[in-house]
């Protein structure tokens, strides 16, 4: 079969819903569309451990910790089912995580902001893994199997994390009015962030049109934005928080995007620091390995 | 292929109750076997989402080819009288 005809094809099986599997034929370009998006969401969730790691020594009471720990733990099991699945178009795992290092792949911008206080915890539990639910839910129905699948696992544990985040808001709002204030100065500085998670406006979108002819993607980011907006706000309200009024400064998710964010250079600097410390832990595990199975192959 | 440095990669199977198959969930990198049940179990089942789990190379798999799915599948379809709806049975004879 030809190109053409195989390409026909591949689109009939999307449009009639059905799922594509690593051995099955796709375009190039689907292929390609998908390593990039697929690593693009692995990177951010094994950079996604750093803005919360650093509260995992400080945070408040030993229950807070263990929570805190778990739920970081989750978000590098996220990256490894990720990486594996993304393993399944061609490429290693080794590969993918050579291009983060070097600067050369992206992450979602919103792991490029600080987290000066206990309450950014809470906001980031609860903003952030929210907004990354939303866009979540419809990619458990996404046109890749592997993708899919390794997204319903991790959808089932999300809830747990937007949830812990709402309960450390939940405390810090019942709290005094020094507590108030940090809850209320974290939703000031996520917000905006958040909201900048679902991508840029649908008419400035690149790649969103061929992403839904190919069911990788469902909903618009505009459609997604507006359904995070409209579950958030009446959260915030009940918390007694204000949401901040005003525009997303789209010029600032650019100069983020571009490596100019706030912690840009540092999450890659603590990503190359532990790859590099962890080097030869890596290296002596399969020394040992590759010693055992030389050994177990002279017993014999 | 992997590079150099990367560790073997392992495909994981989880028995989520006593009853059921194991299932597919996904894979995992690993020196050995020992190490790749130990990482598939921090990964996959840190909820007590499986009683058993296997582990097996990626590369000893084999699996047939979607390209070929049709001729590789074709000779049930003509056997349509493997299936029960294929005989007609009069309604005054029950339980059959
Ligand atoms: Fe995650
Ligand atoms: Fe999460």
């Amino acid at each position: 079969m030809d190109t053409a005809a195989l390409a026909e094809r591949f689109q009939a099986r999307i449009d009639a819903d059905e799922r594509i599997e690593p051995k099955d034929w796709m375009p190039d370009a689907y292929r390609r569309t998908l390593i990039r998006q697929m690593s693009q969401h692995a990177h951010s969730e094994i950079v996604g451990m750093l803005p919360e790691g650093n509260w995992i020594t400080r945070a408040p009471t030993l229950k807070r910790k263990a929570i805190l720990m778990a739920k970081v733990q989750d978000e590098g099991g996220h990256g490894a089912y990720l990486y594996g699945a993304t393993e399944t178009l061609g490429v290693t795992r080794d590969a993918l995580i050579e291009e983060l290092l070097a600067g050369a792949a992206r992450y979602s911008s919103i792991f490029n902001y600080p987290t000066p206080t206990w309450a950014d915890i809470g906001a980031i539990g609860w903003l952030v893994d929210g907004a990354a639910i939303m866009n979540q839910i419809p990619l458990c129905r996404c046109s890749y199997g592997p993708y899919a699948r390794a997204m319903v696992r991790i959808c089932k544990e999300e809830s747990f994390h937007q949830r812990q985040g709402y309960d450390i808001m939940l405390a810090l709002a019942r709290g005094t009015d020094a507590q108030r204030r940090m809850a209320q100065e974290a939703l000031d500085r996520w917000w905006w962030p958040a909201l900048m998670m679902f991508g840029p406006p649908d008419a400035d979108s690149k790649h969103s049109a061929q992403s839904m002819r190919w069911r990788i993607k469902r909903f618009s980011n505009d459609e997604l934005r507006r359904r995070f907006i409209e579950f958030t706000v009446p959260q915030a309200e009940y918390l007694g928080l204000a949401v901040p009024q005003g525009e997303i400064d789209w010029s600032e998710f650019e100069q983020v995007l571009a490596g100019h964010g706030p912690c840009n250079r540092e999450r890659i600097a603590a990503r190359r620091r532990a790859h590099e410390s962890g080097r030869w832990v890596r290296e002596a595990a399969l020394a040992w390995a590759d010693k055992q199975r030389s050994k177990r192959r002279e017993a014999v | 292929m992997t590079s150099s440095n990367d560790w073997p990669l392992y495909e994981v199977f989880i028995r989520a109750r006593g009853g059921l198959d194991h299932k597919h969930v996904g894979s995992i990198h690993a020196t050995d076997e020992r190490m790749a049940l130990e990482h598939a179990r921090d990964v996959y089942t840190r909820r007590q989402e499986g009683v058993s789990i296997w582990v097996v190379r990626s590369s000893a798999i084999v699996a047939s080819d979607p390209s070929d799915a049709e001729a590789f599948f074709e000779p049930a379809r003509d056997k349509v009288y493997r299936h029960p709806t294929f005989y007609d049975i009069p309604d005054e004879v029950k339980t059959l």
